[in-house]
């Protein structure tokens, strides 16, 4: 009896522990269960807006448009501020780059555009196939393969002379890496490779390396400064051209990005911008110019009017 | 002997009311705001609302992570949270409330009940009371939660630029919709 009364005791004293518990987690706050239940906790997400645009200035950044995204993008640069008041400091001088760029998956964009400069058209592929995500260091950068095409239209200075298609063309190759720092801070690494299948003389190199190093820094929730620079690895190229330095001030509205910027190029697309870049800051040739990009969703499947949640 | 038997039949009991469940979650709930304008509707979901309800004492809570809201257009999402709510900086909204009439719900019976919910609603870090009809639907184990009303950004400390303001409403509608099953805690 001894002992059934000893078993009894314990089959009391659990029953009690049992109870106990849930009575224990009722008290917990509630809040904090669904905090801890919520999914920020279980996935991470992918860093956005690393830059506003597919341009840090005149270089490509790592951003890609959407799925079935198109963005059209007018760049100008007018003169350098030093040619005088009769040019009115470059104003009345300008070139002009048109361009479409299009999302074929969120990852894979294509692109064409055409400059006044040189009479160029060109052609691109850029593929993201890295994206950062936020916190930690899982996943610390987005990366993006880029690769483009550049013709030549201008006619020769001789017309007897007949240049081949094939010497009219230039590619370019490049590694964009970046990662946003902070919720203000971006930076960006651009390996860059290009191949001219013509050059003007004997002494310019077919193929010049450069890398690009740039930035962009938020000043408010909607305007930014970027700066962009592109070191031309030593060679023929970098003792003969100078380096590109630009520097942005970006302004966001809507589906608009508005970039007003100072650069000591003229180029709008990696040829012209990197390889055979003349200007000079000090010598006072700095060219104004903006880029204004326009975003239009032609994804008329993705409405969600009528879709069953 | 007897007083063993008498023991035994009051753990049982005893243990049998511990058991009876009275929390509810769901981590997958759902919820969507919709703006409408005469330019433009914008309408976002997010589908992975943590929400829990005592039944004991009517309380209710969600936790809403703010990046979890999908728009249409992956511009107007980029917006949102850069822009609107600052996801970086405020990463959950949040609602801690009661069901004021939680007496009038049998959640033994099935049916759909109407109730009033109030509370306050946190969003982009400012909190402020917020009241709402709703409705409980009890199907055996599972409810279903269901409630619609409105805020307006500027309460919240969302401001709207000049340029986009006659895209976005003035009046924000919150949609809510979710099934709770039976909470039970980890021993």
């Amino acid at each position: 009896m001894q002992q059934i009364n000893f078993l009894f005791l314990v089959f009391v004293f659990c029953g009690v522990l049992l109870r106990a518990q849930p009575a224990l987690a009722q008290d917990d706050d509630l809040m904090k269960l669904a905090e801890a239940a919520d999914s920020t906790n279980r996935s991470q997400s992918f860093t956005t807006a690393t830059f506003k645009g597919t341009r840090v200035i005149t270089g490509h950044s790592v951003q890609t448009n959407a799925q079935k995204e198109l963005v059209f993008l007018i760049s100008h640069r007018f003169g350098t501020l030093n040619s005088g008041a009769y040019n009115f400091f470059g104003l009345d001088n300008s070139v002009i780059r048109l361009a479409l760029e299009y999302g074929l998956t969120d990852n894979l964009n294509i692109g064409v555009g055409r400059s006044s400069y040189e009479k160029t058209f060109d052609g691109f592929v850029k593929y993201r196939f890295l994206r950062q995500q936020d916190g930690g260091w899982s996943r610390p950068v987005t990366a993006v393969l880029f690769g483009s095409t550049a013709l030549n239209s201008l006619r020769p200075a001789n017309p007897e002379q007949d240049i081949m298609f094939k010497s009219r063309l230039t590619y370019t190759a490049q590694l964009l890496i970046a990662r946003k720092f902070n919720q203000n801070l971006s930076l960006q690494l651009s390996p860059t490779w290009i191949h001219r299948n013509l050059v003007p003389t004997r002494a310019d190199e077919s193929d010049v390396y450069a890398l690009g190093i740039s930035g962009r820094h938020k000043l408010t929730k909607r305007t930014s400064f970027n700066a962009e620079y592109f070191y031309l690895l030593p060679g023929y190229t970098a003792d003969t051209y100078t380096n590109a330095l630009s520097f942005s001030f970006d302004i966001e509205t809507g589906g608009h990005v508005f970039q007003l910027l100072f650069s000591n190029s003229i180029g709008m697309i990696e040829k012209n911008l990197i390889t055979n870049n003349t200007g000079e800051w000090g010598q006072g040739d700095i060219y104004f110019g903006f880029n204004i990009s326009r975003v239009f969703d032609l994804d008329k499947s993705r409405k969600m009017e009528g879709k069953k949640y | 002997m007897k007083v063993f038997l008498l023991l035994f039949g009051l753990l049982v009991l005893g243990s049998g009311e511990g058991a009876a469940q009275s929390r509810y979650f769901t981590r997958t709930g759902h919820i969507w705001i919709f703006s409408e304008t005469p330019i433009e509707n914008i309408e976002a979901h997010n589908k992975a609302v943590s929400s829990f309800i005592s039944f004991d004492t009517g309380e209710m809570v969600f936790s809403v992570p703010m990046k979890s809201f999908e728009f249409r257009k992956s511009l107007m999402q980029e917006h949102f949270n850069e822009n609107y709510v600052e996801s970086d900086k405020f990463p959950k909204g949040s609602f801690k409330g009661n069901i004021v009439n939680i007496q009038s719900v049998d959640f033994k019976k099935d049916g759909v009940y109407p109730v009033k919910v109030s509370g306050t609603l946190t969003i982009h870090g400012v909190s402020r009371p917020v009241t709402a009809d709703g409705t409980l639907d009890v199907k055996g184990n599972r409810i279903g939660a269901k409630s619609t009303f409105t805020i307006t950004p500027q309460e919240y400390n969302i401001e709207i630029p000049l340029l986009v303001r006659a895209h976005v409403a003035k009046i924000i509608q919150i949609n809510v919709d979710l099934q709770y099953d039976p909470f039970i805690a980890k021993q």
